[in-house]
């Protein structure tokens, strides 16, 4: 089913991670509602009062009462707007963080997330744009939605489709359970054990939960990529962490309270937040602590995102570095072999023969070669082989998160429902939300599925 | 050529899409004719013998509400009735009727040929006639030609059908009747595309020859139930079903012979329902299943005929015998009539408009069986649809559109001309995605006044709409403006009827929404007026399951704006540039009438449908200009 017209949606509508504001913005009937419930004006007066065109000082307030930035809102009633719709827009602090968690505190108060180009099309089709840029607009929702399309079947591939119907399948069976007993109450079709069913569900809320705190794409977009950075002493793990952290703007944050093993640091690497481990180890280079490197890798190895281990391309493999070797392959690790710019004695096709999963890049951090080659598999790990622009890698993330507390949130609903002993015709409604919401992420949402699974599964006939 | 009469609109068949179709089209007030192969067999129940069941009784109440004679020949004609899923929400309940069937025919056939402006004439129609795409008349085959400038085809199972027993297979209709055997290929000629479809029946057995001492009896419902909004049976006879099952005997007896089964010898070609299986391709199908049930239902009140519901068969006779004697209570059992399966011609309904108008022939219609659905409910209400529209187009009126949101009839048209079928089509609550709106009670609220303005719905049925409107509105509104306060007074009149005690000052309508209290209980402690069942019904579902209505409405309204927007006819889709090519082949194909219908097309993704509104903005600005 086709997303709404007149529904009202939000989006980032400046880069990640570039310039000092950032800005979301959000446009439709609600806009001026939604915003109210997250936004407090320093004088407290809430924007439904305030003229149009009026900019608005204040902060953005979560759940739990926390605040998230101090931010200004830019104000414009419709149709004095781009869309022609109410439109507010949120001027906040530049940086990951805060952009993000206000996308989502305005997405989960009921704004939609907005389709590539849609700000332009709702222009064009209210009556905004003139003739000669209707093709335009057309071209970007093509590209964009081209290009969207490909990195989410990128993700979905693996991870994300296999989990996605570990959840649905058993919803499926459910929701064709009880339509059988609804559409053929006079058919041996065995009843349901309500209990059993709320527990089911349970089960899937649970999956549903770890897949959201666990689910790569979510996770990196919330907290980073865990990234470890292991290999033998003296191999240059320090200087590849300072030139990573100068790649871009990095924030440098020593969390109080945690132990010197757990100092991070964050490099955003062309969109995607590096949250480097250990940085402390790998900067005290005489430091007792760190025997060698292997015992690093071993406890890193099932922590990490992302494991990005070196070694000395000037040296030959000794027994730690094939150790190194043996516990990474197969993970997502990176294998980047320095000091390119020294005569390479290293056996490299030992390691590409061990190796075949991984990447392997050459770099020499004293030359600050090779960091682009780098960059750019860094990039394949987190997109799963699929570059695409700032706005798209963010959206698809934003979207699949959404969709699953959207889905969580009606199961909710359903065992709620069964509780109070609501009819089942009733409690169906929530459980079809939920696996369409859950179809949504892998564009799979078809009426006729529920019917395939009724006939499939239950004897029913005159 | 002899011109034997012209009409207005022409039905061809006179089962229960072609009834409806031509006591439609008479009574907005055109000529009508509805031919048929048999006088004696109008509106005929070849298969079995009951009206209804989930979303099939929504329909006949749907097609009753806006002025359709289904409802009303079923109460005045059935002899059992049971309310369905009484102990499910409202949406889902639903009325199933025995019928006894040679009573429905016998008034049915008896309304038809007094309706005003009806002909009902035993034809075989063997030719559409038409000239430049439009339709101008029908060819019977004793060489005559009835002119008109509508039809309606409601050909049913008739089509080239083709009885198969066993092995043994024949031309012809459904229980010893005659097949329009040349009709079909008149439709390939004039552009229409055909599939083959297949169903069956059961055996119909002798009354006397079955022991029910080994059965457990069905009985109706004790309270007097009417699918039609104008019927007010209070009192009716009641015939009872008979519930019985089948054994190991009976599966050894089916899977030892499964090599003469036509399925299985490839004799059959046609697709059968997936949800109407014969008893052999259950035992196939569930070979886990130790047992299947069946229930022996009366085919009337002067016939020993009963039907065998559940054991639908094409086996040879020798067989059928077999495995029904395995079945307690149906030892000795006489078959009066052999079970068979039929394969018949019907059309894609892909190439249909919402209207059910061919989309290159102008004029011609089609509904029912014709149109791949099965089911005496789906035919009757399509037939409804198609009858209105012929006439409204006749009448230079704009076509009866139902949306999904307001009935299974918009849901059912909807399915068949944009997603099509490949099977025999029924109708399910399930395929509906605004159940909770689409309720059987609410179904006059729906859609009678549509009937009113199309001229189908009588005074007497629009008085007894608007009274009960009335009442709904008057006393929603009481209710929702009397308060009761928290005092002594008012709970020890609670707790006196039974009833938990109040904290804050509420209104009465807030006390409906709770789950022991009924608008009986309010009734019995404030003084409020008594109503009629139906108004007391329609407040406390609306009170009762308010939370879930309103998600579904709004749902129902975010659509809207993608439902209300047209595509005019003359889009050229080879012009949109950036449509997917699949998205811009199923387009073409389809002709979606409105974004809403486009967007339910599978392979039409959302950007396509962006991409679709952005064209037709920019096309709506080049006209302006």
């Amino acid at each position: 089913m086709s997303k709404e017209i007149n529904d009202t949606i939000a989006a980032l509508a400046t880069p990640v991670g570039e310039g000092g504001i950032g800005i979301i913005r959000i446009s439709g009937e609600n806009a001026i509602a939604i915003v109210d419930e997250i936004f407090v004006a320093i004088n407290e007066r809430p924007l439904a009062d305030r003229h149009s065109y009026r900019a608005i000082y204040g902060k953005i307030i979560a759940a739990d009462e926390k605040i998230i930035d101090e931010v200004i809102c830019l104000l414009m009633r419709k149709p004095h707007s781009y869309t022609k719709e109410n439109v507010v827009e949120i001027q906040c602090h530049g940086g990951m963080m805060p952009l993000k968690n206000i996308l989502a505190l305005v997405l989960s108060h009921g704004a939609r997330l907005a389709e590539p180009g849609e700000f332009t099309k709702r222009a064009f089709l209210n009556g905004r744009l003139d003739l000669a840029q209707a093709q335009a607009v057309m071209d970007i929702i093509k590209a964009k939605t081209d290009a969207a399309l490909r990195a989410a079947n990128g993700h979905l591939s693996g991870y994300f489709s296999s989990h996605i119907g570990q959840i649905r399948e058993p919803l499926l069976e459910m929701i064709a359970h009880y339509e059988a007993i609804i559409d053929f109450p006079e058919e041996e079709v065995d009843a349901i054990d309500n209990i059993q069913v709320m527990e089911k569900i349970g089960e899937l809320r649970e999956k549903i939960k770890a897949m959201l705190s666990t689910a790569n794409t979510g996770r990196i977009l919330r907290d980073g990529l865990i990234t470890a950075i292991v290999g033998k002493p003296n191999v240059g793990k320090s200087s590849l962490l300072n030139l990573l952290l100068r790649t871009d703007r990095a924030i440098v944050t020593d969390v109080p309270g945690t132990t010197r093993d757990s100092i991070e640091e964050y490099a955003d690497i062309d969109g995607v937040p590096l949250r480097i481990i250990d940085t402390a180890g790998i900067r005290q280079t005489s430091d007792k602590v760190e025997k060698i490197g292997v015992d690093k890798a071993r406890l890193y190895i099932d922590k990490a995102d992302l494991i990005i281990a070196l070694f000395d391309g000037s040296k030959e493999l000794d027994d730690d570095d094939k150790e190194i070797i043996e516990l990474v392959k197969q993970k997502k690790a990176l294998i980047v072999i320095n000091k390119n710019d020294l005569p390479q004695t290293i056996d490299e096709s030992y390691i590409a023969g061990s190796c075949e999963l991984n990447s392997i890049i050459h770099i020499s951090t004293v030359k600050e070669q090779g960091l682009d080659e780098l960059t750019a598999a860094i990039k394949n790990i987190v997109y799963a082989g699929n570059a695409i622009g700032h706005e798209g890698e963010y959206v698809n993330n934003v979207r699949q998160i959404n969709a699953l507390k959207n889905a969580d949130a009606h199961l909710q609903d359903a065992i709620k429902g069964l509780d109070d002993e609501i009819p089942e015709d009733l409690v169906v409604i929530d459980l079809r939300s939920a696996w369409e919401k859950l179809g949504d992420i892998i564009g799979d949402t078809v009426n006729e599925d529920i019917i395939d699974e009724i006939f499939s599964r239950f004897c029913i006939g005159k | 050529m002899f011109i034997a009469g012209d009409y207005d609109v022409i039905v061809i068949g006179a089962g229960h899409a072609g009834v409806e179709a031509g006591l439609a089209a008479a009574r907005i007030g055109c000529r009508t004719l509805l031919t048929t192969l048999n006088m004696d067999n109008i509106a005929l129940m070849p298969c079995n013998p009951s009206v209804g069941g989930p979303a099939k009784g929504h329909l006949v109440r749907e097609l009753d509400a806006l002025g359709g004679e289904m409802g009303i020949n079923a109460d005045k004609t059935c002899i059992q009735f049971r309310m369905l899923n009484t102990s499910k929400g409202p949406a889902v309940q639903a009325l199933r009727a025995q019928a006894d069937k040679k009573n429905y025919q016998n008034r049915m056939k008896e309304v038809c040929e007094n309706q005003e402006n009806l002909d009902v004439k035993q034809l075989l129609v063997e030719k559409i006639l038409t000239e430049n795409d439009k339709v101008s008349g029908v060819q019977i085959e004793t060489g005559e030609v009835y002119t008109c400038r509508a039809v309606v085809l409601a050909s049913g199972t008739y089509l080239r059908g083709r009885i198969i027993i066993g092995e043994k297979t024949y031309d012809g209709g459904p229980i010893g009747q005659r097949a329009a055997m040349a009709l079909s290929e008149s439709l390939l000629n004039i552009g229409v595309k055909l599939m083959r479809f297949k169903t069956g029946t059961p055996a119909r057995v002798d009354k006397r020859s079955l022991d029910f001492s080994k059965m457990k009896i069905q009985p109706g419902d004790d309270e007097c139930r009417n699918f039609s909004f104008m019927s007010d049976e209070v009192t009716r006879e009641q015939v009872p079903c008979w519930l019985t099952y089948t054994n190991e005997n009976t599966h050894k007896i089916l899977r030892d012979n499964i090599d003469r089964a036509p399925m299985a010898n490839g004799i059959i070609e046609g697709v059968g329902p997936r949800y109407c299986p014969s008893i052999e391709t259950k035992i196939i199908r569930f070979p886990d299943k130790d047992k299947h049930q069946l229930f022996i239902e009366p085919e009337g009140l002067n016939t020993n005929e009963m039907y065998v519901q559940g054991m639908s068969t094409s086996m040879p006779i020798d067989v059928q015998f077999a495995f029904l004697q395995t079945i307690p209570g149906l030892e000795n059992v006489k078959i009066m009539r052999p079970g068979y399966a039929i394969e018949y011609d019907c059309l894609d309904p892909l190439q249909l408009q919402p209207s059910l108008e061919h989309k290159n022939i102008q004029g011609f219609f089609s509904a029912g069986q014709a149109n791949g659905t099965s089911g005496y409910e789906e035919a009757a209400a399509q037939g409804l649809i198609a009858g209105i529209n012929a006439a409204l187009k006749i009448k230079d009126k704009e076509p009866l559109i139902l949306k999904r949101s307001e009935a299974y009839l918009g849901v059912l048209i909807d399915d068949l001309v944009t997603k099509g079928t490949n099977e025999p089509y029924r109708m399910m609550t399930s395929r509906a995605e605004y159940r909770l709106i689409l309720r059987q009670d609410n179904a006059d609220m729906r859609l009678t006044e549509k009937g009113r303005m199309i001229g189908l719905v009588n005074d007497a049925r629009y008085e007894r709409f608007t009274n009960k409107k009335t009442k709904i509105q008057e006393i929603t509104k009481l209710l929702q403006t009397t308060k009761v306060n928290p005092n002594k007074e008012t709970n020890e009149l609670l707790l006196n009827n039974n009833l938990s005690e109040i904290r804050s000052s509420l209104t009465l309508y807030d006390l409906l929404k709770r789950k022991e209290i009924t608008y009986n209980s309010l009734q019995e402690i404030f003084d409020i007026p008594k109503i009629s069942v139906e108004v007391e019904k329609q407040i406390e579902i609306t009170a009762n399951y308010e939370g879930y209505i309103v998600k579904q409405q709004e749902q129902v309204e975010r659509m809207e704006k993608l439902e209300s927007k047209k595509i005019p006819a003359d889009i050229d889709y080879a012009d949109v540039a950036n449509l997917r090519d699949e998205a811009r082949e199923k387009l073409q194909q389809i002709c979606p009438i409105s974004v809403g219908q486009a967007a339910r097309i599978s392979g039409v993704s959302p950007a396509d449908i962006s991409i679709l509104l952005i064209y037709m903005e920019q096309h709506n600005r080049r006209e302006k200009q």
